[in-house]
């Protein structure tokens, strides 16, 4: 047989929102980059339901903008709706949601995709990882697709999402497909096993969407987005953002729900045994809800649009894995939902993804050099956190073809470093949301901050223009100079203060305060105490906000910084992966099955792994010193 | 979060728990000489402005009350066992000023050391053979696993369960915080801090009596309340001026709360006794009176330990008798005095007036030729330091580091309730919740590992 066989310098195995991310970056900084997908239609495709953010994955979405990817600005001009949650809460639990249109999200990402320069999508299925030996390693040199056809590469990424060896699952109906019935990749696992590569099984599950016409919106709660949205991309123009919104809709479940599906239990292939793949606990279909829950009378139904140009609507919360007679009768028992008519029925999914311990934190696969992967394949959930892993694998797997160290963000740095780092330091059985509750210096990282965080490492990549890093460079200087201002600027006993502290319910002056000083009283705030403030500048409100966050929370970020250096310092120490841990007889020897197994890059790291302990740290520091 | 540190203040009994004329508390770490001075006074000048490798007199002070006199040994990095700064404390032996001066170490912000760690720090900063590399994993790997286990095994079932259940009560409201903040659309945190308040009073509450009721910790802290009992003349007198004559450090008399009662504290070898009632004692021995039976019945109730006395040239009498039977289940050390001469009292006919002798020890004595009296201290560590375990450094020190924890997780919920009241956002309270949480685990050796995440989705129904 003759193979055609194409030079590229990049292979992306999979256009979702991993993939498109991957092969953006990548060609962004200059590389030859091939994308394959089972089908052009379904790039940047959400399977799932209709929305971009949430709580910490609305983090994830800055952090990703804020480095030069894509999804911030691809939902900028794909949302129909938009809310900033947590709002009343503190700063760093402010994330933003927005809902997608999710047929306008693909385009556009198709679009962007078509247009970039050094990107080549491909129609086909990737088979065959191919490899050879350089100096002594297994290294990446192709991939092989369905048709013979062999793509020269020098890096891959896999971002097979749930497309590995999936299969779908609606009570006793199996079908061997990807989600919404495109076909799935059933030859790439077996080459992975044979580069010895170790894949496990997990299961999501989604929702069903039904007819609008069907449903009774006078029987539901309406939900809108905010009156001022707060764009996702730090280079979006606000006033581009004000867009005509459309609501969503909440509903609930009662007794005669929960009865239906409690007859029907034993047709769930979950609670039948069918399914073997672990789901993840932050999305439990309707059944787990039910069972678990028992004693909650009923649990949120919404209901959300999935674009624009489509009568269908996506039914959050209730995913489902029963039959198809079962989800009828248990849909048609919720207010609103008495007639609905099912376009798509809900199903379960079960895929092939990796094994804990195989990956690094470049996202480079230990086993094979120049292989890397993203998103789903690595046990992650989610759109954002797959987007997130896809830009920092095409960013490595171009750093590696130019030979340049890895851009690695630690758990201080973004909560892209701590979604990383959790997906390669620990165990994690089922598929891995973020949480803000996951970032333990969350404090430091805000959504607000993202650009101040990590632009910079954005610009030092490449991947952000000279003209994006001026203007950056700007804003930054503004708050600088606007919280210098503030903090030296002070205001007198005088009456004029004192009367308009009396005003605030604020308690007078005996001495001289400082603005910055008077703006950390409970009742006080930036914008609140202008009128003695004669001053001030007009500033954006990007600005203000940072001057006001960074002075109102100053102890309690200054107390985080303190942890963050204590932090460092471990992560600073760098093990060696050519550490054989059974050779250091002083660690404990669970200790030395797990350092073996996960080989971690640095003391920090080799910490989190559960079932090292402290003492074990200690030895291993002893033993660092002594290989000095 | 907790994050592993590497030269942050540590502190530790460097010369042993054993009494001994001198003790040595030593610390070391960046900021330890800060520490110190927060607790010492010099006679001359403050310890910071002190040139390194230099020796000064002073006294530690717990707040306003004087603790002890020392002598501290300044020593600046880098040329120390350690390489950082040091600061070595030589005060009065014995464990309960050294533990006191430990945990006002620790109280003030140094962390008390594991076992190992200032070998480990001396070795890391390179002052120890890189040849010696093994010995020092090894003796890391051994200390740590015997301190774990001992650490864990002296705690009372009660305690332990108690430390259980009081984190269980937190993990489930810092989850609730959290499941709020990650999911806003099914968890509702706006009616939450009213009852998040009461519920960290509470938790507060509990850890409070933990503090104040925790076993050794309010021996140490306060004296085994001690009552001498015997009839007239058998050596009541003696034993008092033996004790109080005996002691080494510290001696007050304070007016009791009972009527007529005066309690003096005695450290008997780094043991705290506070004697009751010895105004009678010192009554009876001018005027001869007998001690009526009510009035022992009275000392009975009130003590933690009774020293009850017998005259072995008399032998056993009615009233001996009547005492002996009062003893039931109280912890008792029967002394039989006079031992001088000839034998009149067998142990087996003592045990034969008791209702109960699993805590009654006997021994023979004879204050006015000091012989079996220095025994008096060992049992009273026997009996009291710890019930099961034979008394060691190990489990002093672990009782100081537990109390420090219980502090720091006391000091934690209190910053909560401050927060709240200050209008802090849920998001950063809930850390202190979580620090709070942690430090209780390190009491019963049980890591927080992916606790709060495990807690949300086994108790809070959330996600699309």
């Amino acid at each position: 047989m003759n193979n055609s066989i194409i030079e590229t310098d990049i292979c992306v195995i999979g256009a979702g929102h991993a993939g498109c991310e991957a092969a953006l970056a990548a060609a962004r900084l200059g590389f030859k980059v091939t994308i394959f997908t089972v089908s052009v239609e379904s790039i940047a495709m959400m399977p799932c339901n209709p929305n971009i953010g949430g709580t910490s994955k609305g983090h994830l979405v800055r952090e990703l903008d804020a480095l030069g990817g894509e999804m911030g600005v691809n939902i900028d001009k794909s949302f129909i709706q938009s809310k900033m949650l947590n709002a009343s809460k503190g700063p760093a639990v402010h994330s933003l949601r927005a809902q997608a249109d999710k047929s306008v999200y693909t385009l556009n990402m198709r679009k962007v995709l078509e247009n970039t320069e050094g990107i080549t999508i491909k129609q086909g299925e990737v088979c065959e990882i191919l490899t050879e030996e350089v100096d002594g390693v297994n290294t990446v040199c192709g991939v092989k697709i369905y048709t013979g056809t062999i793509y020269k590469c020098k890096a891959a990424i896999i971002c097979s999402g749930t497309y590995l060896n999936s299969r779908c699952l609606c009570g006793e109906s199996i079908t061997y497909t990807g989600p919404n019935g495109l076909q799935s990749a059933t030859h790439l696992g077996e080459s992975l096993t044979k580069l010895g590569i170790g894949l496990r099984r997990f299961k999501t599950g989604t929702p069903a969407r039904m007819d609008k016409r069907s449903l009774d919106f006078s029987k539901m709660e309406i939900q809108y987005g905010d009156e001022r949205v707060v764009p996702f991309s730090f280079t979006t123009d606000p006033e581009s953002v004000q867009i005509e919104q459309v609501p969503v809709y909440m509903t609930y479940t009662n007794e005669e729900t929960h009865k239906i599906i409690r007859a029907n239990l034993d047709r769930s292939p979950i609670y039948a045994g069918i399914i073997e793949g672990t789901g993840p606990r932050y999305c439990p279909s309707i059944e787990d809800k039910v069972v678990k829950f028992a004693d909650k009378e009923r649990h949120q139904v919404f209901i959300e649009p999935e674009g624009l140009y489509t009568n269908e609507m996506y039914v959050g919360g209730m995913s489902s894995s029963m039959p198809e007679d079962v989800q009828i009768a248990m849909y048609h028992t919720v207010p609103g939902l008495e007639n609905a008519v099912i376009v798509r029925n809900a199903y379960a999914i079960e895929y092939d993804c990796l094994c804990p311990g195989e990956l690094t934190l470049s996202l480079e696969l230990k086993k094979v050099s120049g292989l890397f992967s993203a998103g789903q394949f690595n046990g992650s959930s989610g759109y954002e956190e797959a987007a997130a892993q896809g830009l920092m694998a095409g960013i490595n797997a171009a750093r590696k073809l130019s030979d340049l160290d890895p851009v690695i963000l630690t758990r201080s740095d973004a909560y892209i470093g701590v979604l990383i780092d959790d997906l390669v330091t620990l165990e994690n059985n089922e598929p891995y949301r973020m949480m803000t509750s996951r970032a333990e210096y969350r404090l430091m990282l805000r959504q607000d901050n993202a650009d101040l965080r990590l632009t910079k490492i954005g610009h030092d990549i490449g991947l952000i223009s000279d003209e994006r890093y001026e203007k950056f460079e700007l804003k930054k200087q503004m708050i600088e100079d606007e919280i210098d201002r503030l903090k030296n600027t002070f205001v007198g006993a005088n009456a004029k203060v004192q009367e308009f502290l009396k005003s605030m319910n604020s308690s007078p002056l005996k001495t001289a305060f400082s603005l910055a000083d008077l703006m950390c009283r409970q009742e006080l705030d930036y914008e609140l105490i202008a009128p003695i403030d004669p001053d001030r500048k007009p500033l954006p409100s990007d600005v203000k906000e940072q001057v006001y966050i960074q002075i109102k929370y100053e102890g309690y970020i200054e107390k985080q910084l303190q942890q963050i250096n204590h932090f460092k310092k471990l992560e600073n120490k760098k093990l060696s992966s050519d550490i054989d841990y059974n050779e250091i007889s002083s660690l404990r020897l669970e200790a030395r099955q797990k350092l073996n197994k996960f080989k971690p890059e640095n003391i920090g790291q080799a910490s989190r792994i559960s079932g090292v302990t402290p003492a074990d740290i200690s030895v291993l520091l002893v033993y660092l010193t002594q290989k000095k | 979060m907790d994050t592993y540190r590497l030269d942050d203040p540590i502190c530790a009994i460097s010369s042993g728990l054993a009494p001994s004329g001198i003790g040595i508390v030593r610390m070391s770490g960046e900021g330890c000489i800060d520490i110190a001075e927060k607790i010492i006074k010099l006679k001359n000048g403050k310890l910071s402005d002190k040139e390194s490798h230099t020796i000064h007199y002073g006294h530690i002070y717990d707040g306003d009350k004087m603790v002890d006199e020392i002598m501290v040994i300044l020593m600046r990095a880098p040329h120390t066992y350690t390489k950082e700064d040091v600061v070595e404390i030589n005060c009065h032996g014995g464990p309960y000023i050294m533990n006191k001066i430990l945990y006002l170490l620790a109280g003030n912000g140094a962390r008390i050391a594991d076992r190992g760690e200032f070998t480990k720090r001396a070795f890391l900063n390179g002052r120890i053979d890189l040849s010696k590399a093994e010995a020092v994993m090894d003796l890391i790997a051994s200390e740590s696993e015997y301190a774990a286990s001992n650490s864990i095994s002296q705690i009372e079932g009660s305690l332990y369960k108690e430390i259980v259940s009081i984190r269980e009560d937190l993990l489930y409201n810092i989850a609730y915080i959290e499941a709020g903040l990650d999911d806003p659309e099914h968890i509702d945190l706006d009616e939450y801090q009213e009852t998040l308040v009461s519920k960290v009073k509470e938790i507060i509450l509990r850890v409070d009596k933990l503090i104040s009721s925790y076993d050794n910790g309010k021996i140490i802290k306060e004296g085994i309340t001690t009552g001498i009992i015997g009839k007239p003349n058998v050596g009541k007198s003696s034993l008092l001026n033996y004790l109080v004559g005996h002691e080494r450090a510290i001696v007050t008399d304070v007016a009791g709360t009972t009527r007529d009662t005066v309690e003096e504290t005695v450290n008997l070898d780094g043991i705290l006794l506070k004697l009751i009632d010895t105004a009678g004692i010192r009554e009876s021995s001018d005027v001869v009176e007998a001690i009526g039976i009510n009035k022992a019945k009275e000392i009975y109730e009130n003590a933690d330990l009774i020293l009850l006395l017998l005259d072995n040239s008399v032998g056993i009498t009615e009233e001996d008798k009547k005492l002996l039977g009062l003893i039931n289940n109280k912890k008792a050390i029967i002394l039989i005095n006079k031992t001088d001469v000839d034998n009149k009292i067998e142990e087996s006919e003592i045990k034969s007036f008791l209702e109960d002798d699993n805590n009654v020890h006997i021994v023979e004595i004879s204050v006015k030729n000091n012989i079996g009296v220095d025994k008096i201290s060992n049992i009273i560590k026997e009996m009291f330091y710890n019930d099961e375990i034979k008394y060691n450094d190990e489990v002093c020190i672990s009782n100081v580091r537990h109390k420090t924890l219980l502090d720091e997780a006391k000091a934690h919920l209190e910053e909560v309730i401050n927060a709240v009241m200050d209008g802090v956002p849920e998001d950063i309270y809930s850390v202190d919740m979580y620090i709070s949480y942690a430090k209780l685990g390190e009491i019963i050796g049980m890591d927080t590992g992916e606790d709060v995440v495990n807690e949300i989705f086994s108790k809070f129904c959330m996600g699309k």
